[in-house]
């Protein structure tokens, strides 16, 4: 049998076609109580005093506790730590974030209290009843005003609220570049905060055994063993070993599910304080105003170039907003996962990148899907595009002329990475053709002709996917190393148990992972059971994010399957009095045999048998059939991608149209092109979000305008044609595997291609630059300004 | 305060007191225990709630328990019969209509009412019919083509 390569349907599907999905939230316990968290309105403020007895008194409240109660401690329930950030670089100055906030809340939606009660509804009740002496304090916003004299200093410990400076490159040869440079092409830009939105609010229920003293915790989490450790080396104290951290199903995640939470150390607390399990579900509105958002750079770049189009230098400053609190991988994302990502797909002989990561009084920003790729591909490609447009070169022609040639990998870029594999021309040929873009500018040239505004945008992105090896990454600064666990278990009859470190959260590990074991060992996919998101289940995983999953995960098992193979030939050799050098292990069956002796084969499951059997095996061999692998990546791997779009936009209301979308993505090899398809699209999608609607704004004092879905505008089903996809393979020699990671290039993509096409439609009106998100009344504004006489 | 309801949930009757101020989604997940339909916001956008009460599809956050006071009520619980999937359900599985599958339930229960008032959609009518419904992962792409599919399937 032969799986990978293969669009096997989904195994995990029926339950959720169902409505049988395991979600935290379903999860109902004998004496079970709920909990509801009261949140400052405040963007900073201190907190005078806090009266609970009306919440208290309120019938069917069991128990009402503050910051100060969970940083003290109580009789049952002992103190908790201060939550930490996994991830800092050099001379981080990390805030100190407790799970509810004692004296000074910092945000809007900083915890305050927590009630728990018989029911859901009683205990919001009883958040309504506690009374909060705030007094307000002067707060700041914005990441780059932040760092600017006379600003507000949130913390005493944090000058300029400036939490790191993290820098990369050659400053002087790329000042050189510029000083040399025949165009120097600036842009001021803005990446706006975005706001994740996974489908599924975040919950978490905890149950406390007092005579054992274990605790189990259910979270909707992306990685539930670096909960687990966090949870008892710094917040809870409960060890490892008595403690449980599950990730049942979970609906969606893009990196806001990757990073521990408050409420995962407030509810076992509370449950332990009172000796009940206790379940939290977040609504929707609170998770506007604690998930973690993404994005919000405030970026001043150039990009220095020849006359003939050939790119010589970059130079990014960035200010990048952290949030009032740094989120466990916070530091990462405009840094190691951002500057390092600035050579794109070209040869740009010097590079400078700058980041200042500031602390502000809105909700801790971290890793959403793409994190920190996206953002140093916008403001490439922005440059990219604005360079072809003052050199009147082609789109597509100036970044042909720049590529790095397919015969220069592995590819050392000034900005530390090396790339693995690719052929980046390739990837531009197959999206001009499949796009049919030379007819798309003919017709962009009638409509023109005819005052209608159609743009046509591209963009050619790379992305840095699966981090490792993890001494690199914690060399970096990561708290925690970045391979990931996998045991294949062998049961005596001859099915398969896998235990992956990786969690899924839509991603389908429960199929491609079967895919990939069951040819392996040649095997049925039905006799291969993938297990993860449980900590007593599963040996120490990292989990899942930065599209690591197939290539860390999945490596994992093809070493685990290797050992198992190697054992069962071992003893096959044995059995049929032969040399193990003479043996064959028959993938395509699951069968081992002698060389030329195919019809006298010991099947799989005899020889799993004979394993647990233990009687007739080689001197020296263990019983049983079980391998265990942490694999630690060798490198890094790079997707990369080229798209293009065209857009017509609505003259009398500035509205976009997406009229045709094309994306040819280089994932490595792909074990079920159904899968990987379905991450493009799902990818390309969100990044539009970011490009045209979505936009987590506040105002000046820190209260966030967009904080429902009323307000912060999803993408829906009728904002998008159909798409079209293509695909060029480069296997990563990173592992054995080849693959890349398919989760985020679309979202990387198709930011910056969408803002390309919007701009080009607009061209004509002698519109440079706008921000996102690319809004009708933002576009109606700048028409009319054009009209006026105006330029931006 | 509490009053009685009487709500046919899936084919069986119900009789439960509630409170007056009680949604007809925790009615469900909390008082019957059925979880399938699932509460994705607080604003009546997501469309992850919605089921079909007296044969109209319905965002289950938006509508109070004593509203399904004597009315039928299904859920995706109740959309398979006898052990076979509905055929949208199936087209779902067959088109990887889904990935994290939280939207998954809502979006079935709206596509099968789409299909029931429109049996044979163009792309655009499903994309304009399912507008209330949002899913994160999918892009919706391939929602649009399993409901094509299972509309297809039902000629």
């Amino acid at each position: 049998m032969t799986y990978v390569g293969k669009s096997v349907k989904r195994v995990e599907d029926p339950r959720f076609i169902q409505g049988q999905g395991k979600y935290v939230a379903n999860l109902q316990l004998p004496g079970m109580a709920y909990a509801a968290i009261l949140r400052s309105p405040h963007a900073r403020a201190r907190i005078k005093s806090i009266d609970a007895e009306a919440a208290k008194n309120l019938e069917g409240v069991i128990a009402v506790y503050t910051g100060r109660d969970l940083v003290e401690g109580i009789k049952f329930s002992g103190p908790c730590g201060a939550i930490p950030c996994g991830f800092t670089p050099p001379d981080t100055k990390v805030p100190t974030h407790h799970p509810l906030a004692v004296d000074v809340v910092n945000h809007v939606g900083d915890g305050v209290a927590v009630v728990v009660a018989e029911s859901a509804y009683i205990a919001n009740d009883a958040v309504d009843l506690i009374v909060v002496d705030y007094e307000p304090l002067p707060a700041v916003v914005n990441a780059k005003a932040a760092a600017q004299e006379g600003a507000p200093q949130l913390y005493d410990e944090i000058s300029n609220n400036t939490s790191f400076h993290w820098t990369l490159g050659d400053k002087d040869a790329t000042d050189k570049a510029f000083s040399e440079a025949d165009h120097v092409i600036e842009l001021d830009l803005i990446n706006q905060r975005l706001i994740p939105n996974a489908m599924e609010p975040r919950a978490v229920a905890a149950q406390w055994n007092g005579f054992s003293e274990e605790m189990t915790v259910w979270t909707s989490s992306q990685n539930p063993h670096i909960i687990r450790l966090l949870l008892s080396g710094f917040t809870l104290g409960i060890p490892e070993n008595k403690l449980r951290v599950i990730s049942p199903d979970v609906g969606g995640g893009f990196g806001s599910k990757i990073f521990h939470y408050p409420e995962e150390v407030i509810v076992p607390w509370v449950a332990r304080a009172i000796n009940r399990p206790v379940k939290w579900v977040a609504s929707r509105s609170e998770s506007y105003i604690t998930d973690a958002h993404g994005r919000d750079h405030v970026t001043h770049c150039k990009l220095a170039v020849k006359n003939d189009g050939t790119f010589t230098g970059l130079n990014v400053e960035t200010y990048a907003n952290m949030g009032a609190y740094l989120s466990t991988f916070a530091p990462l994302i405009p840094t190691a996962l951002y500057i390092t990502l600035f050579s794109g797909l070209y040869k740009i002989p010097a590079i400078w990148g700058e980041t200042w990561g500031t602390v502000t009084n809105t909700v801790p920003v971290d890793a959403y899907r793409g994190a920190g790729r996206p953002e140093a591909s916008y403001l490439l490609e922005r440059l990219v595009d604005l360079a072809a447009r003052e050199l009147d070169i082609d789109v597509l022609e100036i970044r042909r002329k720049n590529l790095i040639p397919k015969d220069e990998f592995p590819y050392q870029t000034p900005v530390a990475m090396v790339y693995d594999s690719g052929n980046y021309a390739a990837l531009i040929d197959k999206v001009e053709d499949l796009a049919g873009y030379q007819d798309m500018r003919k017709e962009q040239a009638a409509a023109r002709q005819d005052g209608r505004l159609v743009g046509v945008g591209m963009s050619g992105c790379i992305e840095a996917s699966a981090p490792g090896p993890s001494p690199v990454v914690t060399s970096l600064g990561s708290a925690i190393g970045l391979y990931e666990s996998g045991i294949v278990r062998v049961h005596p009859t001859g099915n398969v148990s896998v235990f992956t470190g990786s969690h899924s959260h839509g991603q389908g590990h429960e199929t491609t992972f079967a895919q990939v074991v069951a040819d392996e060992l040649g095997l049925p996919m039905e006799a291969v059971q993938i297990v993860h998101g449980d900590t007593d289940r599963i040996p120490f995983g990292t989990g899942t994010y930065g599209s690591r999953s197939a290539a860390i995960g999945g490596s994992a098992l093809v070493r685990s399957a290797e050992k198992i193979r190697e054992k069962v030939t071992k003893l096959a050799a044995h059995q049929l009095e032969a040399a193990v050098e003479d043996m064959v292990y028959d993938q395509e069956n699951g069968t081992v045999y002698v060389k030329g002796s195919p019809d006298k084969s010991k099947s799989f499951a005899e020889l799993a048998f004979a394993t647990y059997y233990a009687a007739d095996m080689p001197e020296g061999m263990d019983p049983g059939l079980e391998a265990t692998t942490f694999y630690d990546p060798s490198n890094f791997t790079f997707p990369n991608s080229a798209h293009i779009a065209q857009v017509e936009i609505d003259r009398e209301t500035g509205a976009v149209t997406i009229q045709r979308y094309v994306a040819v993505d280089d994932v490595g090899k792909v074990i079920n092109p159904m899968i990987v398809n379905g991450q493009i699209v799902g990818g390309i999608v969100q990044g539009v979000g970011q490009t045209l609607w979505e936009h987590g704004l506040y105002d000046e004092n820190g209260q966030l305008l967009s904080g429902s879905m009323m307000n912060y505008a999803l993408p829906r089903a009728d904002n998008f044609p159909n798409m079209v996809t293509g695909r060029v393979e480069t296997p990563s020699p990173h592992n054995p595997l080849g693959v890349k990671g398919a989760g985020e290039m679309g979202t990387i993509a198709a930011t910056v291609t969408i803002a390309n096409a919007v701009m080009d439609a607009l061209a004509p009106l002698g519109v440079r630059h706008l921000d996102m998100p690319l809004t009708a009344e933002k576009i109606w504004q700048a028409i009319q300004s054009s009209q006026n006489g105006g330029s931006n | 305060m509490r009053v009685p309801v009487s709500i046919t949930v899936n084919g069986v009757q119900h009789q439960q007191e509630v409170e007056p101020r009680m949604l007809l989604v925790h009615f469900l997940r909390e008082g019957l225990g059925l979880t399938g339909t699932n509460i994705g916001c607080d604003t009546s956008q997501c469309g992850a709630c919605t089921v079909h009460l007296d044969g109209v599809s319905v965002k289950s956050c938006t509508t109070l328990a004593v509203q399904a006071d004597g009315s039928e009520v299904t859920t995706i619980e109740g959309l398979a019969q006898n052990g076979d999937l509905h055929a949208m359900q199936q087209a779902f599985w067959d088109n990887h209509g889904l990935q994290c599958g939280f939207c998954t339930p809502g979006m079935i229960m709206s596509a099968v009412k789409l299909v029931e008032g429109n049996p044979n959609p163009t792309d655009e009518q499903i994309r304009h019919g399912l507008e209330g419904n949002f899913c994160r992962c999918t892009g919706y792409e391939n929602i649009v083509k399993s409901v094509k599919a299972a509309a297809g399937a039902g000629d």
